[in-house]
């Protein structure tokens, strides 16, 4: 075997490794502990120096017990449950919010792109948590959004947005929305000018083009998009603490109180573990998305 | 060429009492300072099989999109059956286009693509069906009916562009190189089918073509485009044999030109004088030709005869060497340099076997012509 093959190959497995894997394990492994009131908080820990016996004795003390507790606490499946329903209305309606932009974008004039492309990504430039704070003063009763609604006239009362899951579905929209514009324009853009004008050729009005060939056509952009919202808006953490209010749950936040509130590291670790498992459905479909359209575009 | 000899003749064109189906009048297009069709004015009729020949970039595209309805004219109008068609979108207009560039829908099959035209037109469902079975036997592609585009050939690529465009049947049909990408033997029965199909159904055709010899095939008038005008519109044979500027006769065919001035003139017919010392050509023009008129002398190579011995019977006579021969199976183009320098080509069929020719390499030979045979060019 060539062997600098074998090192190219090697590298990235050897960082997949480092960085996923064995993180994943030490997590897996701290699921199956218990909690104890030391440092770290759970026991058992692997100690080498006792030899085999000891090395033994860790295994067997290792078990499932904290994965049970989880089906026993309906806090637990209800925060998946609610997780998943917050993550896929809000992918819905990032697409909803996206799918206008990225077509406009699509149409704009060749010059025009570059500007409005800089526009979409810009907020990358300041840190996520900063502006989700600033949506905070966007969204409270006193806040922008508010005056805004009262001076014209719109309602009386300030509406109650913020600590509510309007104000979740909000951030999360506002926070993704770059990650479900751009795989859609680039299918858009890729597209051919002309497909639409034999559809119109054909008979098509401009709307029915648009059904027809278009919205087709951008599908592969559109389910890259909703992955790219969806996975990591079902473990978002920072939002829902930031925006939601008590009522909002969802277990990134039931994960962050596990850790640092209660310090039950194992049940916490449980909890990223299924999350994990609960992800891996949509991964794997997300990659077969991509196959799918690399094969097509040869 | 079009038209066998035993039918009517049909050339509408020269009947006051028709009417075109498309008329140009005075269209300029222009794309910002760029004019792409230039004050051009044309008319074509109902069952023509009309075709466009021109080089890259002269407007034939740009004329064809706006007569689908992708372009408005910069001035001008185009009528279709006498009706301004430029408020008209491409949806509702009976006419239909084969893409250049084919426009194949990506995410639909073979099948799909021919039928996407005819779910949208009044055509009942249920007959849907059968007309794509035919299309796709027209164009053999029938075991490709459920492949998509991407998973099939560029010339089978261009043959369902050529089905979907037919399939509809459309009163006008607009054909933007439809056979450039099919191999000889595919593109002649193509041309055929087409030819066919026009005479069955009695579509008006505009087609835009590289290949002369297609337009010369399939077309009941040829129009030669330059630079956003139209040079000439004629009959094949008369585009060939009576052209109207240098530019054409360059541009269709191959053309023997030499320069010279009018000399001596009589009603129509003219001697050119050419070069010092070497007798006038005598040839055809049209009458009034001023003398000493600057003009091109055009011949086409199978019209110059070639011989080792001065021909007594030919009023053109001119001595050379043979320069090069070109052996193209049924005919050899000699290429003949005159004693001034200038070369003419000749051409001869073929109709012995190589070892019983006798003319070969730096013979001295006569090229002759009759009087008739070529034309005198003031453009
Ligand atoms: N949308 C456009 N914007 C600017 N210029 C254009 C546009 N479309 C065509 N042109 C120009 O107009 C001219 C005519 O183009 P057109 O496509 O009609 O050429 P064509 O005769 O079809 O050439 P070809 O034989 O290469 O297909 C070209 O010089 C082209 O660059
Ligand atoms: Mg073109």
């Amino acid at each position: 075997m060539n062997f600098r093959r074998l090192f190219l190959i090697a590298t990235p497995y050897f960082w997949l490794l480092a960085l996923f894997l064995v993180p994943f394990l030490i997590v897996f492994k701290i699921s199956l502990s218990d909690t104890a009131i030391a440092i770290p908080p759970y026991t058992p820990t692997l100690d080498l120096s006792g030899g085999w016996a000891s090395i033994k004795s860790f295994f067997s003390e290792l078990d499932i017990e904290n994965f049970i507790f989880l089906t026993e606490d309906s806090l637990y499946w209800k925060a998946y449950l609610s997780s998943l329903q917050i993550a896929g209305v809000s992918t819905l309606l990032t697409l909803i919010v996206g799918y206008p932009i990225a077509y406009g974008m699509a149409q704009s004039s060749d010059s025009w792109r570059p500007t409005l492309m800089m526009l979409v990504i810009l907020p990358f430039w300041t840190s996520f948590l900063i502006r989700v704070y600033s949506w905070i003063g966007i969204l409270s009763n006193e806040g922008f959004l508010n005056q805004f609604l009262q001076w014209i006239g719109l309602t009386s009362e300030p509406l109650t947005i913020l600590n509510t899951n309007y104000a979740v579905y909000i951030g999360i929209i506002y926070t993704y929305l770059p990650f479900m514009v751009l795989p859609i324009y680039s299918a858009l853009e890729k597209m051919d000018g002309s497909l639409i004008e034999a559809a119109e050729d054909l008979g098509c009005s401009r709307l029915s083009a648009f059904w027809l060939v278009t919205f087709p056509l951008s599908r592969p952009g559109m389910i890259a998009g909703c992955f790219l919202v969806f996975i990591p808006a079902l473990g978002e953490f920072v939002i829902p603490s930031l925006l939601g209010g008590s009522g909002t749950l969802m277990i990134g936040k039931v994960l962050w109180e596990e850790f640092f509130n209660n310090r039950d590291w194992p049940v916490a670790s449980a909890v990223a573990v299924v999350l994990l498992l609960i992800l891996i459905i949509p991964i794997i479909l997300f990659q077969r998305n991509e196959q799918k359209q690399r094969e097509a575009d040869q | 060429m079009a038209q066998p000899g035993n039918k009517p003749v049909f050339a509408p064109w020269n009947d006051p009492s028709k009417k075109p189906l498309i008329q140009f009048k005075n269209v300029t297009k222009k794309f910002g300072e760029f004019v792409a069709i230039d004050n051009l004015t044309l008319d074509i009729y109902a069952k023509e099989f009309f075709a466009l020949l021109g080089p890259s970039g002269c407007g034939k595209t740009t004329l064809m999109r706006m007569l689908a309805g992708f372009e408005n004219p910069t001035s001008g109008t185009i009528l279709l059956d006498g009706q301004d068609i430029a408020k008209v979108p491409p949806n509702k207009r009976a006419v239909n286009m084969m893409f250049q560039s084919y426009a194949l829908f990506p995410h639909l099959s073979v099948a799909n693509n021919i039928a996407f035209g005819l779910k949208r037109s009044p055509m009942p469902k249920q007959e849907i069906p059968a007309r794509v079975e035919e299309m796709l036997r027209l164009v053999r592609l029938e075991q490709f009916a459920n492949r998509k585009p991407h998973q099939i050939s560029g010339g089978q690529r261009q043959r369902v562009a050529l089905a979907r465009s037919l399939a509809k049947a459309p009163k006008l049909l607009l054909l933007d190189e439809p056979l450039g990408a099919l191999d000889a033997k595919l593109r002649e029965d193509t041309q055929f089918e087409l030819m066919d199909i026009q005479e069955k159904t009695g579509t008006t055709f505009v087609i835009v073509t590289h290949d002369q010899e297609e337009a010369m095939t399939v077309a009941s008038r040829i129009a030669v485009m330059d630079h956003g005008q139209i040079i000439q519109v004629d009959t094949p044979d008369k585009i060939y044999e009576y052209p109207n500027s240098v530019y054409v006769a360059d541009f269709i065919g191959d053309v023997n030109l030499v320069k010279g001035r009018i000399g001596a003139s009589d009603g129509e017919k003219y001697s050119i004088n050419w070069a010092e010392g070497q007798p006038a050509i005598k040839a055809a023009g049209p009458a009034g030709i001023a003398p000493d008129t600057e003009c091109h002398f055009a011949i086409r190579p199978e019209k110059v005869a070639i011989a080792m011995e001065k021909p007594t019977d030919k009023p053109n006579a001119l001595q050379g060497r043979i320069l090069d021969i070109a052996y193209l199976g049924n005919v050899s183009t000699y290429h003949v340099e005159l004693d001034n320098g200038i070369i003419m080509k000749a051409q001869m069929a073929n109709n012995r076997r190589i070892s019983r020719r006798d003319l070969t390499w730096d013979d001295h030979v006569w090229v002759s012509f009759t009087e008739t045979a070529g034309l005198v060019l003031v453009k």
